[in-house]
């Protein structure tokens, strides 16, 4: 029998996931089932939505109404489940690429509507599914398969590009932070609005091998040694956060109204709903 | 709960022998046998709940003895 934690919100029977030793995929899962039962959720107000890549795969080990979709998609599927359950907490669990290269256009536009979604991005800033492919997040220079002199992208800023699109909420985690990001991912599911909690992670498999980075302890040694909280940053500039994690809430608005609320309005306008 | 004793508990068959829980435990109470983790020096340890919170694969935690009890009693 697992942890009271474990028993109460994953599918046991799919244990041992089937993430590599020391991925920081699990940690992430456990961190928003946390987040989840610090809120006092009820199991069956939240949807859980993920597109495809190894992160993805923590749709099919929670116990909740869950929704293991295609790739990049995730977010529009949850849009979807939003529209018609707005009372639901809609949940959606993506990858660097999923979130950030197929479904970058699914990002910017949720974003754009402020739509009540709380979007966790798991950044290992590679694709880990399929082997080891630079990502939109692999820093410049960096290693992947598909990059073996070094990538020449530009990568993006994930919270940052939400933010500019119109999210409300956004804010960056770490799998070594994993108090802080757990409180993170709460406030993000409490806020009403489009949030996104990027949580920065590791992958031994491909980006650690492929970049040096060492095994899963030395991972998140470097998380531990190379991170600063927002509030640490602001007295910093701009030469010395060069190549930090900095970690909180990065930004929030609670003013801006919120698409399904907007939405009900039309409905009203238009003179109700049909079938009630 | 407040109070309550607690104690470590393993799943080996879900341990991938990372060495996250041994590397992080501040009282080096746990090592690796064979890719597998070992409680090494129970008596060291101070049940923090270190390991648990870092352990990927949910292979190690902190139960209250009272519901062990309950549950294998
Ligand atoms: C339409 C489509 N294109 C491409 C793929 C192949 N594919 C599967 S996962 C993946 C990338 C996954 O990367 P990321 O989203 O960062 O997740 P990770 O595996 O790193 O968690 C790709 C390109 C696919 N399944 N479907
Ligand atoms: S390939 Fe990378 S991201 Fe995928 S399970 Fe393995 S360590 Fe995790
Ligand atoms: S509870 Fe703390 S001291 Fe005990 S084994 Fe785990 S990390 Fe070490
Ligand atoms: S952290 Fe978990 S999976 Fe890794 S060695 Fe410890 S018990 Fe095993």
């Amino acid at each position: 029998m697992p942890s009271t934690l474990i028993e109460k919100y994953i599918r046991e029977s799919h244990l041992p996931h089937i993430w590599c030793a020391g991925c920081g995929n699990g940690t992430i899962m456990r961190d928003v089932i946390q987040a989840i039962d610090n809120l006092g959720l009820d199991k069956k107000d939240v949807v859980i939505v993920s597109g495809i890549g190894c992160s993805a795969r923590a749709a099919g080990y929670m116990n909740f109404n869950s929704i293991h979709t295609t790739h990049g998609r995730a977010i529009a599927f949850a849009t979807g489940i939003k529209m018609a359950k707005p009372h639901m907490k809609v949940i959606v669990l993506t990858g660097d690429g999923d979130a950030a290269a197929i479904g970058g256009n699914h990002l910017i536009h949720a974003a754009r509507r402020n739509i009540d979604l709380t979007v966790v991005v798991f950044n290992n800033s590679i694709y880990g599914m399929t082997g080891g492919q630079f990502s939109p997040t692999t820093p410049t220079g960096e290693f992947a398969t598909t990059a073996p002199y070094g990538s020449i992208d530009p990568n993006f800023d994930i919270p940052e590009l939400a933010r500019a699109a119109g999210a409300t909420y956004t804010a960056r985690g770490t799998t070594y932070h994993v108090p802080q990001t757990i409180k993170l991912i709460e406030n993000a599911i409490a806020h009403d609005g489009f949030s996104i909690v990027e949580c920065v992670t590791t992958c031994p498999t491909y980006y650690g091998r492929k970049n040096k980075k060492g095994d899963a302890v030395k991972m998140l040694e470097y998380q531990r040694d190379n991170s600063v909280s927002v509030a640490k940053a602001k007295t910093m500039t701009a030469e010395e956060l060069k190549g930090k994690i900095v970690f909180g809430e990065l930004y929030v608005d609670n003013e801006k109204p919120e698409y399904t609320k907007e939405y009900e309005k039309i409905i009203e306008i238009a003179g109700g709903r049909s079938d009630e | 709960m407040a109070g309550k004793e607690k104690r470590l508990r393993i799943n080996a068959r879900w341990c991938k022998g990372c060495g996250i829980c041994v590397a992080f435990c501040p009282r080096q109470v746990l090592s690796l046998v064979k890719d597998k983790v070992r409680i090494q020096s129970p008596e060291k340890c101070i049940r923090c709940g270190m390991c648990e919170m870092r352990c990927p694969d949910y292979a190690i935690w902190l139960e209250d003895i009272d519901e062990t009890e309950e549950n294998y009693g």
